[in-house]
């Protein structure tokens, strides 16, 4: 019950925080853009090659956007050690992991269905008959991507060097998250 | 929700060791903190203080040692403490307000009406005219009272606090200053960490003078501990 009480608290505390500051989200929009766009311009959008490959572009874009967005989150809690003040007010931690994985899929699912349109016209893909299935897929896809990204953010935020670990960590263990998802 | 009832607390270490690698920063510090008790920690930067206090609030897990809390019977009672700590670092958010950041801190801790223990303790600090203000726009000695107010929300049976007046003006180093008295008074155990002395180390009723790690020094004379305090900032 505590555990549950206490995810609800931070959870409200992630959105709150993120939504007045936008840091992460635009950042990542930004990027993901850029790396959609940037692939437009190598394949050709209108090739039936272009389209098979065009699952794997995705989620290959959403993987670099992940390792951007997922790799901060317990870093952000060091500026004021306020990661310690949660430590001290929370009965369960395990609630500080649970907040942060469910704030860190709820952002990615945001910034995927937000990219969705824009990959959808630069490659020529129809979007709208699937997009049922193609939503479960990406909340699954991003709950995965989540799981790893956040549980390796916790590891290193007191590492050196943490940021390079920690990508290539998490491309390695978001591997099973991606390979089902791409299809 | 807890209902905050008041018990006694004191702080047994005992044989704390910590090591950063081959730096000792504690070696074989045995103290016992007595329920009640106002303690001063004083001592060179690097002498140990600020890990001691983190070692006491569980923030930091000793390499050898163990720290114990007891009831005022003085039996062990891990579960008797309700820990306030002030860090060197505010502990408080930057993007929430000083209102949100309390109310949240309260919630976590499951405090029993929080808004109106936020808004006691908000008046209590002197920020209620900027209760809606995002911790951001706060100068330094604004955001020390945040902290302040985020350590005393769960009225704490034992405050710890690292060099709490930092930031502060003269009033809010006097207003800190009462405040404390009135917790000792009313049987909370102190163990803060100090520079030179000052209205705040007026209220100790005893001194410990750390250097690399040891206990040099332990007093609860008046002179001796006015000694210690002045020693350990030269």
């Amino acid at each position: 019950m505590a555990l549950l009480s206490n995810t609800a608290v931070l959870l409200g505390k992630e959105l709150r925080t993120e939504f007045r500051s936008r840091e992460l989200l635009t950042t990542t929009v930004v990027f993901i853009l850029i790396v959609v766009v940037l692939f437009s311009f190598t394949f050709d959008p209108t090739s039936a090659e272009s389209r098979r490959f065009a699952g794997s572009l995705l989620w290959l874009a959403f993987l670099f956007a992940a390792s951007l967005m997922l790799q901060p989150c317990f870093l952000r809690e060091q500026n004021n050690d306020t990661l310690s003040a949660l430590r001290l007010s929370v009965s369960d931690p395990f609630a500080i992991f649970v907040a942060k994985l469910a704030a860190n899929t709820l952002f990615l699912l945001l910034t995927e269905l937000l990219m969705l349109p824009v990959f959808s016209i630069l490659f020529n893909v129809a979007i709208f008959p699937v997009f049922g299935r193609l939503v479960l897929v990406l909340f699954l896809g991003s709950l995965g991507v989540s799981i790893a990204g956040t549980a390796l953010s916790a590891v290193s935020a007191q590492a050196r060097m943490r940021e390079l670990p920690c990508r290539y960590c998490c491309c390695r263990y978001l591997l099973p998250s991606w390979l089902p998802a791409r299809k | 929700m807890t209902a905050l009832v008041f018990s006694p607390t004191g702080i047994r270490f005992e044989n704390i060791e910590k090591r950063y690698g081959g730096l000792y920063a504690l070696r074989r510090v045995s103290l016992e903190v007595a329920a009640g008790e106002c303690v001063a920690l004083a001592g060179r930067n690097g002498s140990g203080k600020t890990t001691l206090l983190r070692i006491a609030a569980r923030l930091v897990r000793p390499s050898a040692g163990t720290v114990n809390f007891s009831d005022g019977g003085g039996n062990v009672n891990q579960t008797a403490a309700r820990m306030g700590f002030v860090a060197h670092a505010t502990m408080v958010y930057d993007e929430l307000t000083a209102e949100e950041n309390l109310l949240l801190f309260a919630r976590l801790q499951g405090i029993a009406e929080p808004a109106a223990r936020a808004e006691a303790l908000l008046r209590d600090v002197g920020l209620i005219e900027r209760r809606g203000s995002l911790v951001r726009t706060f100068s330094r000695g604004m955001r020390q009272r945040v902290a302040i107010a985020r350590a005393l929300l769960n009225d704490p049976t034992v405050l710890l606090l690292d060099e709490p007046a930092t930031g502060l003006d003269p009033q809010g180093v006097t207003w800190f200053a009462e405040t404390l008295r009135r917790l000792r008074d009313t049987g909370r155990t102190i163990l803060m960490s100090l520079h030179g002395e000052s209205e705040i180390s007026a209220l100790a009723t005893r001194a410990i003078r750390l250097d690399a790690g040891l206990v040099m020094a332990d007093t609860c004379s008046g002179a001796n501990l006015r000694s210690i305090l002045t020693f350990a900032d030269a």
